[in-house]
């Protein structure tokens, strides 16, 4: 038999609450994280708005020696595991030296860091780039931080599947975790709202053009002109659930099943591959698709991107056949951190019995989706599914439900 | 539980000097060395100016012209190699069920090649912060998204099921390997095309190696920069280059009559949680991974015939691993050959790792231990055999390899022949 | 011609520009004969500061001096005697 891998910490940083009570507090209710970019002047550029972290002092979180060689998005990861760990209630002193380990997703590494660098370099010299760029802007860099600031040694491991990623990373903590090692902090935390992440993003031409908070990221309307986004996401510690009952932790739930597909290339006649991934998913987990109450869609607000979710899950769940929601409209697309972030809110909707909503996106009735939108839904949530797509063609969905 | 095994049916090497496996055989086992001083750029400013550099023409390798355009160096190289690897493994791939065929690709850097030369230009030569988006290239998201690298291997050779980068510094191709094995032996794919890319060699990586010196300074003798345990070493020459391997479960190759190169029979990592690019003197992490890796092959330390170090160059990368193999292996480490192909193709990053496995199962394939090349002058603190300046000849049925990456990642990996007795 | 005198002041701000100070170290304290390993600053941070130290004060410390000025008295030293053989044009 399997060991059932289970989580038992949550650290989340995301555009519209920072910590999980915040977070959880303003999803709930609908509460929107978009909005115009701060931290640089957008204004030039064809896409003004993403979802940012509001209210990140690093420098009250980490120590000061960290802070010259992190980028943005690897503080936020040391903060969310910080919070994690100590949700979890672990103090990875007291396990076994290599009890734990951390598998982390990126989709773009420390790419603020990494323009900072390269400015130094081009404008004035090789001699300007800093000691640290060896590994700041590098995707293992989470990681790597993570496991030296909490004194990690197990197996370890870093993803990059694009914002499919997120779940590809839970998924291999769970694999180390049937390998034998007690526990895995897991996730994703990403950003790159920096100019020169900002024209890299441009060019895959799916970002939204709108200035409207409320009108820039409408996933499965009729109006969906692309996607905001954004930076933040979740860590998680997963572990045994052997381990969990051990220590007696509270038990957000188990990650249940795991699928992963890819797409055939360009021009091929084959199908979309994500209703397989989904398939393969609830097959891992032993359910059926009527066991599942409720769905987070992976949304990618590009019309024919929502059009091959929507009849994925209309294959699997039949028409309006579950219900179906995309808190990412309050936080923008996060890439990496989009998943483990998605994970982190079906486990607290299973707590509280409540769907949180869809924000400011009014469903085109061809989608044939049970979309849950403006307000929460109450609902005995047992099992849900997520769905997280990456550029390219990565499809993976992570299946998780109640612990037993 | 004895479960599934995994066997290599399929390699393609891409190293300086080396395009295709049997170039790159020849060029390790004459132990020639291609380092050389830098051409890509201008390197005068840098304190480091030599590097392993591939002659590589993309449309010789059957790249069309928009293929080339879209991927990076990086992209172009992983590709070419998977197709080699395919070829060379003779497996029909149209005969499997496309979703139980997946691809991993090992990268520590990504696209940095082409990321430094696109920013140069959308910052016009760093001048603009706000960087000018009406100059960026078409496909700069793929160099943004080093899984594009992945992405791009999956359409080469028609594979739709689970498929990732794995980027974990300069142990990325050890552990995209190590993945891979993971999927074959769960079940969960019956083929995978695994293994590592990277091309680094641009203005902003020298520049970060400079900075904390970590790369050599040798450039009045590029041919010879590269010297892996050798008493005189001061730091490691960058490299480039790509290996792709077909992975296999046992039982499946046999049945369509496959080359078996070897198993791969154990794969382990652990982190030192220690320091970013710093190792402790006493190599205890790796270590464990090495013991934990022989432990899930069953197999004795005594029983590996060949050690395929990291041996990247630097000052304290040679002790801890020196360190780590008698830690783990105890007085065998005395009694193998352990060498260092690094002294002859440089590093090549996250490459380097699968680079290196291939090289492995080719000292296997051959009975030859590749030597460490430009190895004259000993070190009181690296005092196993290194396998000096000429290959040896030797029966070779089990070789140990092992990474060290920044971040603290320490893996190792054992390849053996499937044939030998399992306890 | 003057030549430029770096002090104890200088090292402390380039240290905390290029690698921030551990928690329960009082850089303002009498530091000087203090390691630095024992300050909390291992050779990333030292490396740090010393390409911080020769790019403002335009000059070129031997490769070995950061691994063999271990305090602070020690490094202000070799970054002096460097600034007195290389006098700043004026």
């Amino acid at each position: 038999m399997t060991t059932s891998v289970v989580v038992t910490g949550l650290g989340i940083t995301a555009p519209n609450g920072l910590g999980t009570q915040d977070y959880w507090a303003a999803t709930r209710t609908g509460k929107n994280g978009i909005g115009r970019v701060t931290r640089f002047d957008s204004s030039s550029y064809p896409a003004t708005l993403a979802g940012e972290v509001p209210g990140f002092a690093a420098e009250e979180l980490l120590p000061s020696r960290l802070l010259p060689q992190t980028d943005r998005m690897t503080r936020l990861a040391l903060v969310a595991a910080d919070w994690a760990l100590a949700d979890a209630g672990v103090d990875p002193e007291n396990l076994a030296e290599y009890d734990m380990g951390v598998v982390t997703a990126s989709s773009s590494g420390g790419f603020e860091f990494g323009q900072n660098e390269l400015q130094k370099l081009w404008s004035q010299g090789s001699q300007y780039v800093s000691a640290y760029q060896s590994f700041a802007w590098f995707y293992a860099v989470n990681s790597g931080q993570i496991s030296i600031r909490s004194g990690l040694k197990g197996p370890s491991g870093v993803i990059v599947s694009d914002e499919a990623g997120g779940l590809d990373a839970l998924a291999q903590g769970r694999r180390l975790i049937r390998k034998g090692t007690r526990m895995i902090v897991s996730g994703g935390v990403d950003a790159s709202i920096c100019p020169w992440g900002w024209v890299a993003q441009l060019t895959a031409k799916r970002l939204s053009t709108s200035d409207e908070p409320s009108r820039a990221f409408l996933p499965f309307d009729a109006d969906a002109s692309g996607y905001v986004p954004g930076e933040g996401g979740a860590i998680l510690i997963m572990e045994s659930a052997e381990s969990a009952r051990e220590r007696g932790a509270r038990v957000y739930g188990e990650v249940a099943g795991y699928g992963a597909t890819f797409d055939a290339a360009p021009g091929s006649d084959r199908e979309p591959a994500l209703r397989k991934a989904v398939e393969f998913a609830l097959a891992d987990a032993g359910i059926a698709p009527e066991d599942v109450d409720v769905v987070f869609a992976d949304a990618a607000g590009v019309p024919e991107l929502d059009r091959v979710e929507a009849q994925a899950l209309v294959e699997v769940f039949g028409e309006r056949g579950v219900p179906v929601t995309a808190p990412k409209t309050m936080t923008g697309r996060l890439y990496s951190g989009a998943g483990p972030l998605d994970v982190a809110t079906a486990l607290l909707a299973i707590e509280e019995g409540l769907i949180p909503p869809t924000v400011n996106v009014h469903p085109a009735e061809e989608y044939g989706l049970d979309l849950v939108v403006d307000q929460p839904r109450t609902a005995e949530v047992r099992t849900a599914l997520v769905v997280a797509r990456g550029y390219g063609g990565f499809n993976s969905a992570v299946v998780v439900r109640a612990a037993a | 539980m004895t479960g599934r095994r995994v066997v290599i049916t399929g390699i393609e090497v891409l190293a300086p000097g080396g395009v295709g496996v049997d170039n790159f055989w020849n060029l390790l086992s004459e132990g020639r060395t291609a380092t050389r001083g830098i051409t890509f750029f201008d390197p005068s400013p840098f304190r480091s100016r030599v590097a392993a550099e591939i002659d590589f023409d993309p449309q010789a390798h059957g790249l069309s012209p928009q293929e080339i355009r879209r991927m990076d160096r990086a992209a172009q190289f992983a590709v070419v190699a998977a197709r080699g690897a395919v070829a060379d493994s003779g497996i029909d791939l149209t005969a499997y069920d496309p979703y139980r065929v997946g691809v991993t690709i090992g990268s520590a850097v990504g696209a940095t090649m082409g990321l430094d030369e696109e920013y140069n230009v959308v910052s016009d030569g760093g001048r603009l912060h706000l960087v000018d988006h009406e100059y960026a290239v078409p496909h700069l998201y793929n160099y943004l998204v080093p899984s594009s690298f992945t992405a791009e291997v999956a359409w080469a050779v028609g594979a739709q099921g689970p498929s990732t980068v794995v980027s974990t510094g300069c142990t990325s191709g050890i552990d995209s390997v190590g993945h891979a094995v993971d999927l074959v032996r769960e079940g969960s794919v019956d083929v995978m095309i695994a293994g590592s890319s990277d091309a680094p060699i641009s203005p902003i990586t020298m520049a970060c190696f400079d900075a904390i010196k970590a790369t050599t300074p040798r450039h009045d003798d590029p041919e010879h920069a590269s010297r892996p345990f050798d008493g005189t070493r001061n730091g490691f020459v960058l490299g480039e280059g790509a290996a792709v391997l077909v992975l296999e479960e046992l039982e499946s190759a046999k049945k369509r009559g496959a080359h078996i190169y070897a198993e791969i029979a154990g794969y382990a990592t652990r982190s030192n949680a220690y320091h970013m690019t710093g190792l402790r003197p006493d190599g205890k992490e790796m270590a464990e991974a090495i013991r934990v890796a022989l432990d899930e092959a069953r197999m004795n330390p005594t029983e590996i015939d060949y050690i395929n170090a990291h041996g990247s160059g630097t000052k304290q990368n040679d002790r801890h691993e020196t360190a780590a193999f008698k830690r783990s292996l105890g007085d065998h480490a005395y009694r193998t050959p352990v060498s260092s192909i690094k002294s002859m193709v440089g590093h090549s990053l996250g490459a380097i790792g699968s680079i290196e496995i291939a090289a492995s199962a080719l000292a296997m394939e051959n009975h030859v231990v590749p030597p460490t090349a430009n190895l004259h002058t000993p070190d009181p603190e690296c005092d196993l055999d290194y396998v000096p300046l000429v290959a040896r000849e030797q029966l070779t049925d089990a070789v140990l390899t092992v990474g060290s990456g920044f971040g603290g990642f320490q893996s190792a990996m054992v390849l053996a022949r499937p044939e030998r007795s399992v306890a | 011609m003057s030549t430029q005198e770096f002090t104890l002041d200088d090292l402390r701000r380039i240290l905390l520009e290029g690698a921030g100070a551990d928690e329960g170290v009082d850089l303002d304290g009498d530091i000087l004969d203090v390691r630095f390993e024992a300050l909390g600053y291992e050779s990333l941070a030292l490396l740090e500061t010393g390409s911080r130290i020769e790019r403002e004060y335009g000059i070129v410390l031997d490769e070995d001096l950061l691994t063999d000025a271990d305090t602070p008295r020690a490094l202000i030293a070799a970054v002096n005697e460097h600034l007195a053989a290389v006098p700043r044009a004026a």
